[in-house]
């Protein structure tokens, strides 16, 4: 089958891939490129452990054809801390232990990072809702809201 | 996933072309949330897919006083329950939109995916049937319109022809004493599908209802208005005991299934509930 010429950045690093159509993003981002902090769990859009952020609004990656992604701007967790510093979400997901096996972690971090870039003020119940469609077989979900809540605050002081 | 050609047309006639030459081993991607499921699954295994990502004036929100509301059908779910005017006015729609899937699906779900799968569950097709839209149909050669409680024919089955591509949805305007809800009960607060879905829209007039629409999701093998409760709701001015009326009637015109999730005389129950409270809501929205 005909591959397809596709060219899009991901973490600010330009891409210039050729790839099957069948091929998911998420495969993309894994297979091809290598960055495989981005996870798979259900691959049907149910889990969000692969959840990455393509042009500012997050997505299930498994969700969506690689081919698709041409033109865009991805942002993987790979992408978010900067040299020494880890970016907010991830620094409280550390502080308050939002993790215990760590596979779903990356997609509620990148799912997280989206909703408080949109809005760092978001009410609890609303946070808690947005981020229903990211699932954790680990923790009961206490300790990972605790952490977006934090990382909440250092956003909004940061500001 | 088996392997397949990708297209991006640039054309609505190019699109349609692809489809006609291709036949029943070509699908259309919109944003792919039910496409590529099926593809996972192996339930669709089309040799040619078609992106529409590329087409363009296929995705967008307009509004105006005298046409009223244009919703392409590219347009993703996301967008629809931001759009101020969509919340404010088609107030059902963006609630519809807003119970699909999670954020990261309503980044990629568009409402003409939503409407051409033909699920009879579509979240956003009881509110569309409230709101009177009408559906765009072009294939390059010439444009159709059909109202949405036209468009399905059974479960997966729309008038959608060879060659044939949903371009957009339009609603007429809507009064200021007008209001609408859609509600769906469900288990899980996010990422579950409709039980039953059921949207409600009202336009008041000096006291009374003068308009009633109720679109019933999930509760037939497409999604249909109960008329006759409507019929009991328009003319009068609303009272618990005529919304209690309202309510047998719209269950008694669904006819759900029973199966793992649910039987049919719960479903039944909930299809009852549910019309009162989005009457009681659409009631209260129209006069504020
Ligand atoms: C995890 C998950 C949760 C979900 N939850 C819900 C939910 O709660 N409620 C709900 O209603 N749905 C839900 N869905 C289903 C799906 O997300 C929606 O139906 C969505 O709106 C489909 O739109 P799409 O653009 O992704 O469609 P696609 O998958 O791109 O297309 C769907 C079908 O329509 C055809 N098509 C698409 N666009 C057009 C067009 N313009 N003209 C003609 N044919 C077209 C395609 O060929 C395909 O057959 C869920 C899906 C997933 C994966
Ligand atoms: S792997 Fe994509 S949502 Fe689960
Ligand atoms: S920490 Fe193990 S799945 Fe969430």
């Amino acid at each position: 089958m005909r591959k397809h010429p596709i060219s899009f950045t991901v973490n600010g690093d330009l891409q210039e891939l050729f790839v099957e159509p069948r091929k998911t993003l998420l495969a993309v981002i894994r297979d091809t490129i290598g960055l495989t902090g981005t996870k798979e769990g259900c691959s049907t859009g149910d889990c969000g452990a692969c959840t990455v952020i393509v042009d500012g609004e997050p997505v299930t990656s498994c969700m969506m054809l690689g081919v698709s992604a041409n033109g865009k701007e991805v942002t993987t967790i790979e992408g978010i801390s900067n040299p020494g510093e880890l970016h907010p979400v991830q620094q409280a997901f550390l502080e308050k232990g939002g993790y215990q096996c760590g596979f779903c972690t990356p997609g509620f971090i990148m799912a997280a990072k989206a909703l408080l870039d949109d809005n760092p003020d978001i009410p609890e119940d609303e946070m808690r809702h947005a981020l229903g469609g990211n699932i954790c077989r680990c923790t009961g979900y206490t300790k990972i809201i605790e952490a977006v809540l934090s990382a909440a605050e250092t956003m909004r002081a940061n500001a | 996933m088996r392997n397949f050609e990708f297209f991006e047309p640039k054309t609505i006639g190019e699109a349609s072309s692809l489809l006609v030459q291709y036949g029943g081993e070509a699908e259309l991607l919109g944003g792919g949330t039910d496409l590529i499921i099926g593809m996972k699954d192996r339930t669709v295994t089309p040799k040619y897919v078609i992106s529409l990502e590329k087409v363009p004036g296929m995705e967008g929100i307009t509004y105006d006083d005298t046409n009223g509301l244009w919703v392409g059908a590219m347009t993703k779910m996301r967008a629809l329950e931001r759009s101020s005017i969509v919340r404010e006015r088609y107030t059902a729609l963006a609630e519809g939109a807003e119970e699909v899937g999670s954020i990261q699906i309503r980044n990629l779900a568009t409402l003409g995916g939503n409407i051409a799968h033909g699920s009879p569950a579509a979240d956003t097709a009881a509110a569309l049937l409230v709101l009177d839209a009408q559906v765009n149909i072009a294939d390059g050669n010439g444009e159709r319109t059909v109202p949405i409680a036209d468009f399905y024919l059974g479960p997966g089955q729309t008038v959608l022809q060879a060659g044939e591509i949903l371009t957009g949805f339009s609603m007429p305007p809507r009064s200021a004493k007008s209001g609408s809800q859609y509600l769906k009960h469900k288990i899980r607060q996010v990422m579950d599908l409709a039980f039953v879905g059921v949207a409600t829209s009202v336009s008041l007039s000096n006291g009374t209802v003068a308009d009633t629409k109720i679109g019933l999701a999930a509760v037939a093998p497409k999604p249909i208005r109960a008329t006759n409760a409507e019929a009991i709701i328009t003319g009068n001015s609303v009272s618990d005991n005529l919304l209690q009326q309202a309510a047998g009637a719209a269950a008694a015109q669904s006819s759900p299934i029973s199966d793992l999730r649910c039987t049919a005389e719960h479903r039944r129950e909930i299809v009852a509930a549910l019309t009162k409270e989005t009457a009681m809501t659409a009631v209260a929205r129209a006069q504020v």
